[in-house]
């Protein structure tokens, strides 16, 4: 009669360390040596594992379809149906009429002061510029310890400017007019995220300062001691983006991120009241419409949408077929009317909010359009791009 | 961070969010959406880059042809 034996191996079980017969185990492609009893939980487990993570998907799906039925009951009309008989607009006529130069190489992002006419901007090459957009001096600059600046602010008093990237933080440096400053000298670091900065703004004073980064959170900071107010958990991957509503609203604010979703939050208590995920990729800028009570996105997928507030849905979509290129950058006119958006496409497009049509396309930048603001008048607005300049169009 | 999170953390954070969110009030789109396009014809009068701005009223249409207040 034949006899095979089996080699046992007798020693310490790789889990539970208890001396027993072991049983050669493969691990994610290495060699384990595991008591019968630990191989037999571990079977139980990833069953167990795996059926919590497929109950939770098929709960999330099925209160999704939920939340949907709930936000169509509301939809009665489309908004263009509702802008039917509003004055079509006529034929926009908008040029360059200041082209900043400076920057030695992509602008990523740019911020107006209050006072209506300075600028600062942020660049791939570390630089930090406060331009006099009517003259096109530079009056400030300074040189980041990293590459990417992709997030500038102006204070609201207009003696301050914030920007980070890649350094993970968010630094404030106060502007003053000496002759020979030294601004690197005076600079205060107010954020530390774990990941990069994409977008800052100080809030209705120069005292905080919300941040929003690729770690997934945003943030409420407190400027003079660096201080963490409050954190903002809810985006599954990087935010990209965000936008405070307009004082009047209330203390709230709006974030867009590679999840696709927008989040609106509760600036005291941390939570978010409102999610929307109908873009299809990336958005990569966020803002209210001036009242308040809407919001618009741009996005990877090539659209923009206006977002109502109280509606709790999506209400418009700006796209057209041959639009294939991401928006990285939107912003309304003074009265909401127009929506001027940057794409990746070197063009900047002119929606009519109400009627969800295109009215002019502007042409002028040598590469993507990266970031976009209105004057805070709204006389004209900055467009800032890869083309290391930014240009003012009135 | 949602960059630390496992994938079932973040299935559960999204799920506790959306049991919030069906809770939540909502308008009309009739209602609100008639609202939206009062404000922009409140507004419209007032909006330099939808109506336009004479040449010499606006700062950056005439280079150097204004005085600085």
């Amino acid at each position: 009669m034949d006899q095979t034996f089996l080699a046992i191996v007798f020693g310490p079980c790789d889990k539970c360390s208890k001396e027993k017969p072991l049983r050669p185990v493969s691990v994610k492609s290495e060699q384990r040596s595991y008591c019968s009893l630990c191989v037999e939980m571990m079977a139980t487990e990833g069953l167990h594992e795996n059926e919590t993570l497929a109950s939770l998907k098929s709960e999330a799906e099925s209160l999704k379809g939920k939340l949907e039925e709930e936000r169509a009951k509301l939809h009665d009309v489309e908004l263009h149906q509702v802008a039917e008989r509003v004055e079509a607009l006529g034929q926009f006529v908008m040029k360059t009429r200041r082209t900043l130069k400076g920057h030695g190489n992509k602008v990523l992002c740019m911020d107006w002061c209050k006072d209506k006419r300075r600028i600062v901007s942020s660049s791939q090459d570390g630089k930090v510029i406060v331009w006099d957009s009517f003259t096109t001096n530079k009056e400030h600059a300074v040189t980041m310890p990293c590459t990417w600046v992709m997030a500038c602010a102006y204070a609201p008093s207009g003696c301050a400017i914030a920007c980070g990237g890649l350094d993970n933080k968010c630094s404030v440096y106060p502007l003053t007019f000496e002759k020979n400053e030294n601004m690197a000298a005076k600079k205060k670091s107010v954020a530390m995220h774990t990941n990069y900065l994409s977008a800052c703004s100080f809030t209705n004073s120069d005292m905080q300062i919300l941040t929003a980064s690729g770690d997934g959170t945003c943030a409420l900071w407190d400027v003079e001691s660096g201080q963490l107010l409050q954190s903002f958990h809810g985006h599954g991957a990087d935010v990209l983006c965000l936008d405070l509503a307009p004082s009047e609203t209330g203390n709230t604010f709006v974030s867009g991120g590679c999840d696709k979703k927008a989040m609106v939050w509760d600036m005291r208590s941390g939570q978010c009241v409102q999610s929307f995920e109908t873009h299809d990729s990336d958005i990569n800028s966020v803002r209210y419409y001036p009242s308040g009570d809407a919001f618009a996105s741009g996005s990877d997928d090539a659209t923009c949408r206006l977002y109502d507030l109280r509606a709790d849905r999506e209400v418009a979509i700006y796209s057209k077929e041959s639009i294939i290129f991401g928006a990285s950058s939107v912003d309304f006119s003074l009265s909401g009317r127009l929506l001027f958006a940057g794409y990746n496409d070197y063009t900047i497009n002119v929606w009519d909010v109400l009627k969800g049509s295109r009215v002019s396309i502007l042409f002028g930048h040598e590469n993507r359009v990266s970031t976009l603001r209105v004057s805070p008048d709204g006389t004209a607005f900055c467009s800032g791009s890869w083309d290391h300049t930014l240009r003012i169009w009135a | 961070m949602a960059q630390d999170m496992t994938e079932k953390e973040l299935l559960k954070m999204e799920l506790d969010q959306l049991k919030k969110e069906v809770k939540n009030e909502r308008q009309m789109v009739s209602k609100t959406g008639k609202e939206i396009k009062e404000y922009i014809e409140s507004m419209a009068g007032e909006d330099p880059l939808l109506k336009g701005v004479p040449e010499d009223k606006n700062p950056f249409k005439e280079k150097g042809g204004c005085t600085i207040s």
